[in-house]
């Protein structure tokens, strides 16, 4: 079987600032990462390519020192990584970029059948969770989201788990299909020593806009309706009440418990005996 | 498990100079690294020497991510609120060929790994190499922490820093001692170029150091000092752990006591601190140096404990002990001879080379302070109150002044104390 795993390269999330006087991000020296959900992708690919057998291609847009993450990548034992790098795509939103990962993804479909996308379910940077069904909207193919396992898969189907925001649904689909996945679909590895050195030695392709049929008003900034009006931090948690407690610590208690129950945050037992109602 | 003919323990200036002067010899060489990429895990003062650096890649200044180059070596003595300073500077250190550079280690050791793998090395990282593989009592590769981690090689340099983990493991480096490892802790401050340029007085893109002495390690055997980056300062400190214990010191202490002296306090003025680090430096010298070779093996860098405390030196030996290294590990692999014995080339070209003889020439030193801890804590004492004295114009003639100033001198250290520290400093520094 053919999985491909689209994987994106992001800012740690957890390191990035933003400016407090330009309300952007301030992406200077900060490390960047395989977007987590992704290598939760990558590592379901690898898994079923282990299980019944295949081949997994990785396709990453990005500029290129994305590179860097498609090496790491091939170093979890993936057997080839494309990278999409062009000026023309600069730009592009979750719009623009699931149209131009779709352009390259029946390039290789055409050549070699894909049995299964696999896509994470949003990257850290933009939360939009869009790219993935937007992709398999365009390829036509069935597509299960914020999958948590995948129970059964044979030459015709796969069936998931899904996570619902009431609980979970299992969905079947045909293939080929697209798959979003969770972070809890698995566990990742570590990669084996001759996986990693194959990695060190591996030269991802790159692919540029014109080695594809694009349509250049589907790209970059002119292919991207979304328009950004502002970033901004969310607003600080402000601290909790606090009550003085130095003078009257009985009454301070008894304001405490009074504040408490007000708020719904403890409550009496209807059976409770003792104390005062 | 795949073969190599050189294997380099450890992705820093000794390990990188190592693979690439393997690599350029026709050298199969793969580096493994601990770390996400060379650098992240890294640590100095901060002062990379051009003539050790262009060995290794010349003309590297055109490309290297270099902060700003050392046009000013400044010292200070501390001793209270009191500062007594020296320095020496030179516009010409500005242009090639330059004498040092001020480096972020976490850029520069990336960069010399990206030079080592267009020089043909393969890089590993974020690999452990937990033991070094044995055929019968010869060295055969190493063993990683990885599922199918083992690896082979002719030779093995083992760059893995202070800790020297393997090393030790091998019989190669001694276990650690309180009096032969020093502690230092520096932060990084962030401040506009135009700032630092103003304070230390530089013309736009050039750089100072300052080594500070006295009071900055509270009489103890140790370092202190404040680099000049591009828009930031490194400011350290530490000392030997064996003094630190018993005065119960921590380096971050020292540091702090540091950057609140009045001297101190208005050069960093202003910065944000941006990163925090610690690392241990190997001062054990000529005497703390282990044996440097063994069959299929060669030791490089601080795990060898080639630093020159006294020149804030440490970088420049490990990258030409790093050099050798790999041209030895070439020379052997094609002679076929990988013996103890072959790999002596290896030592006998350090003991020939500033490394080795500077190592030689400061041998006394650490034992040297140990006896007179006075040139610690009272020197700069005097000094600074001599200075006081001699600078004050309160209509005491000159002559008197001169009088009360030795007298002040012998009632700190007597006379013949004052004759065998010069005379021991002397032996220690510049015999």
């Amino acid at each position: 079987m053919h999985f491909v795993v689209c994987l994106k390269q992001v800012p740690d999330t957890s390191e990035v600032r933003i400016d407090p006087n330009t309300n952007t991000l301030m992406r200077e020296g900060v490390p960047s990462i395989i977007n987590p959900y992704d290598a939760h992708a990558l590592e379901e690919a690898i898994r079923l390519k282990e299980k019944v057998g295949g081949k997994v291609t990785i396709i990453s847009m990005g500029p290129p020192q994305a590179k860097e993450a498609l090496k790491k990548a091939m170093s979890f034992g993936a057997d080839r990584a494309i990278l999409l790098s062009d000026r023309a795509f600069a730009g592009s939103d979750s719009l623009a970029t699931a149209y131009i990962l779709t352009v390259a993804i029946q390039k290789v479909h055409e050549s070699e059948p894909i049995d299964i996308v696999f896509t994470g379910k949003e990257a850290i940077d933009g939360d939009t969770a869009q790219t993935g069904p937007g992709i398999a909207q365009r390829l036509g193919f069935p597509q299960l989201t914020y999958a948590i396992k995948i129970r059964n898969i044979d030459d015709v189907s796969v069936t998931v788990e899904r996570k619902t925001e009431g609980g979970r649904e299992v969905a079947k689909a045909q293939l080929p299909a697209l798959i979003t996945v969770e972070k809890e679909l698995n566990e990742l590895r570590y990669a084996t020593l001759p996986n990693m050195m194959k990695a060190a030695a591996y030269e991802p392709e790159v692919w540029q806009a014109k080695s594809l049929p694009y349509d250049s008003s589907h790209m970059g900034l002119k292919g991207s309706p979304t328009s950004v009006s502002r970033i901004f931090p969310p607003p600080g948690r402000t601290g909790g009440e606090q009550l003085d407690a130095t003078n009257d610590p009985k009454g301070a208690v008894a304001n405490l418990v009074e504040k408490l129950f007000q708020q719904n945050i403890i409550m009496q037992h209807p059976l409770a005996k003792g104390g005062e109602a | 498990m795949e073969n190599f003919d050189v294997i380099v323990v450890g992705g820093g200036p000794a390990g990188l100079s190592a693979a690439i002067s393997a690599a350029k010899a026709g050298m199969k060489t793969v580096v493994i690294e601990r770390g996400d990429y060379p650098g992240t895990k890294n640590v100095m003062g901060g002062v990379l020497y051009t003539k050790a650096t262009e060995a290794v890649v010349p003309e590297f200044w055109q490309e290297a991510p270099l902060e700003r180059p050392v046009v000013e070596q400044r010292y200070g003595f501390l001793s209270g609120d009191e500062t007594i300073l020296a320095g020496y500077r030179d516009p010409a250190w500005a242009e090639p060929p330059y004498n040092a550079h001020t480096v972020l280690r976490v850029k520069f050791d990336r960069w010399l790994a990206q030079q080592a793998e267009k020089a043909g090395v393969m890089i590993i990282t974020e690999t452990v190499v937990e033991d070094l593989l044995y055929k019968g009592d010869n060295v055969i590769g190493v063993r990683t922490g990885r599922a199918e981690g083992d690896l082979g090689a002719k030779v093995v340099v083992l760059a893995e820093g202070v800790n020297a983990f393997i090393a030790k493991k091998a019989g190669l480096a001694p276990q650690m001692r309180p009096d032969t490892v020093a502690v230092a802790v520096k932060e990084i401050i962030q401040l506009p170029p135009e700032k630092l340029e103003d304070r230390f007085c530089l013309e736009p893109g050039q750089g100072a150091t300052i080594e500070l002495f006295g009071d900055s390690t509270q009489g103890m055997m140790g370092t202190a000092f404040i680099y000049t980056n591009k828009d930031s300062l490194s400011i350290g400190a530490g000392a030997l752990v064996e003094p630190l214990i018993r005065s119960k010191w921590t380096p971050n202490d020292l540091l702090e006591a540091l950057k609140a002296k009045p001297y101190v306090k208005r050069l960093i003025q202003g910065g944000e601190t941006k990163e925090y680090l610690a690392h241990m430096i190997p001062e054990g010298g000529y005497n703390a140096m282990p044996k440097l070779h063994r069959q299929g093996v060669l030791v490089v860098g601080d795990t060898a404990m080639l630093v020159n405390g006294l020149n804030r030196e440490g970088s420049n030996l490990a990258m030409t002990s790093g050099k050798i290294a790999g041209e030895v590990a070439a020379q052997c692999i094609q002679a076929g001879d990988l013996s103890d014995q072959g790999m002596s080339l290896y030592e006998q070209r350090l003991r020939d080379s500033y490394v080795v003889k500077d190592l030689y020439k400061y041998r006394r030193l650490g034992q040297f302070f140990e006896t007179h801890p006075h040139f610690l804590k009272v020197y700069p004492e005097i000094a600074a109150n001599a200075m006081h004295q001699y600078f004050t114009a309160d209509e005491t003639p000159k002559k008197e002044r001169q009088k009360q100033i030795v007298k002040m001198a012998l009632e700190k250290r007597s006379k013949s104390g004052l004759i065998s520290d010069i005379f021991g400093a002397w032996r220690a520094i510049l015999k």
